[in-house]
């Protein structure tokens, strides 16, 4: 399965382009890295491919086929900051299971304690939030990852953590991820491939 | 810290936390407005006699309120004035509040939709109130069902503007974009992501509604275009003392009137009080 992105332009106002005729393609299985500097439209590319941005340039498609813009969205975009893509009204396992219901089995490798579950949003930590934002887009049903910087706001160890159990279920899912990121050792650690978002950017 | 706060708190429930105060005055104020409905829904039943002995008497022990021309009690009048407003202000406030949240839910379903919404709030707010509340309730055929319905249909917008608002802020959330991603239709949405952010607003909303609406069906009953005669409204006995308040009976308009004011006051005390309690926030303003 491919997930296409052709001659993709965006731009917040009309003649001034952050996007111009991008290209980016990722496969099932693939763990693709992302490069690009500050305000280079890293997170606007991303939202374009994950179908947040409704009035883009340009051809979105999965094997050749269109994004239908109802129903569950193959391609899950993860934010970077896990506290904003939670509802502050909503108890942790309401959230987790929103999407689909969330098989223990990935509650364990992520660590997710049952404890947790009772709790409300303000009362875990952006690590723990994060695990569960993650969880909550692995379903059966994702294709596609957007990891759109998902570990810059935790510490080494837990980026160690969170990256090894979404390489893990990842592969056995059979799901392409796109890493985003500023640092260059995190991307070469986990990617087999990166481009920079400068080289693809006709802007 | 706690003693600083402590050593400010020398008033009338010395002791009680700001919580506990707080929660205090609301259960005051609630009882209060309870026992005037109840007492006036007890009274309704039996008319009031008619003594023409006792007629244009001064506030006494025997009558606090003093009694009118036709020597009618006037306190007994007061409590079912108020009894009748508040129900109706009751009634009101619950029309406008299930308009406000129909309106405030429909508006997020889409562009179209909320253009059409604000649209229809700024028709509205721009007829003069009281103005509507007359046409609307003679065009409803007078009477107690026309001032309800005035009264209901005139109330929503402002608190509208308030969830429309507030759901706007809200649509731009990310988890909302990630639940239509994760396939939930917008209705879902509406219903699960955003009505619990806007109950708050609703509920207070709807308390702070009550004293408009009761104000309002006074003054459209005082101008003559409500409440028959018959009905011991406010507006009715305000409008009555009008001409008595050159002879001297000052008791027939003051005691009514200052009744009509501490009934207003109670409900902006719990609507306020309740506010603190619901946005913590803003306990310190």
């Amino acid at each position: 399965m491919y997930l296409k992105g052709e001659n993709i332009s965006f731009g917040y106002k009309k003649d001034n382009l952050i996007l111009k005729d991008v290209d980016i393609a990722l496969e099932s299985g693939e763990v693709l890295g992302l490069m690009g500097d500050s305000g280079s439209g890293k997170s606007t590319l991303c939202k374009i491919l994950s179908g947040y941005v409704p009035n883009y340039q340009g051809t979105i498609s999965i094997d050749g086929k269109k994004i239908s813009s109802k129903g569950y969205n193959p391609v899950q975009l993860i934010f970077q900051h896990p506290e904003k893509a939670v509802n502050p009204k909503w108890k942790m396992k309401d959230i987790l299971n929103e999407g689909y219901l969330v098989p223990q089995t990935i509650l364990d490798s992520f660590g997710i304690k049952k404890s947790w579950l009772n709790r409300w949003p303000n009362e875990l930590s952006g690590g723990e939030l994060q695990r569960f934002a993650l969880a909550r887009a692995l379903s059966p049903k994702t294709k596609f990852l957007i990891a759109d910087e998902i570990t810059t706001m935790v510490d080494a160890i837990t980026q160690a953590q969170i990256w090894d159990i979404v390489l893990d279920i990842v592969e056995k899912l059979n799901i392409g991820v796109l890493v985003v990121s500023h640092d260059k050792t995190l991307i070469n650690k986990l990617c087999y491939d990166v481009i920079s978002l400068a080289d693809i950017n006709k802007v | 810290m706690s003693s600083a706060i402590a050593m400010g708190n020398k008033s009338l429930f010395q002791g009680l936390n700001l919580r506990q105060k707080t929660i205090l005055i609301i259960s005051f104020t609630s009882i209060l407005l309870f026992a005037i409905v109840i007492i006036s829904l007890f009274l309704a039943g039996n008319a009031l006699p008619t003594n023409f002995e006792s007629k244009n008497l001064a506030p006494s022990l025997e009558h606090p309120f003093g009694t009118d021309w036709m020597g009618r009690d006037m306190f007994v009048r007061t409590l079912e004035g108020l009894g009748l407003s508040i129900i109706i202000g009751a009634f009101a406030s619950l029309i406008s509040t299930v308009l406000t949240l129909i309106l405030g839910l429909f508006s997020s379903l889409g562009k179209t939709a909320d253009s059409f919404v604000s649209w229809l709030v700024d028709l509205f707010l721009s007829v003069p109130h009281l103005l509507l509340i007359i046409l609307i309730s003679i065009g409803m055929g007078g009477g107690t069902k026309g001032v309800i319905i005035g009264v209901a249909l005139t109330h929503w917008p402002s608190l509208t503007r308030v969830v429309r608002a507030e759901i706007k802020q809200l649509k731009t959330q990310e988890y909302l974009h990630i639940s239509k991603n994760l396939g939930n239709s917008k209705w879902w949405i509406a219903t699960k992501h955003i009505l619990p952010h806007l109950s708050p607003q609703i509920l207070l909303g709807t308390i702070l509604m009550f004293p408009h609406a009761i104000l309002h069906e006074a003054s459209v009953t005082f101008l003559g275009f409500g409440l028959s005669p018959h009905e011991p409204a406010i507006g009715i006995i305000l409008s009555e003392a009008m001409g008595y308040l050159s002879a001297g009976y000052w008791w027939l308009a003051f005691f009514p009137g200052l009744s009509l004011l501490i009934v207003v006051l109670a409900f902006d005390m719990i609507g306020e009080n309740f506010g603190k309690l619901m946005n913590p926030k803003m306990a310190h303003e």
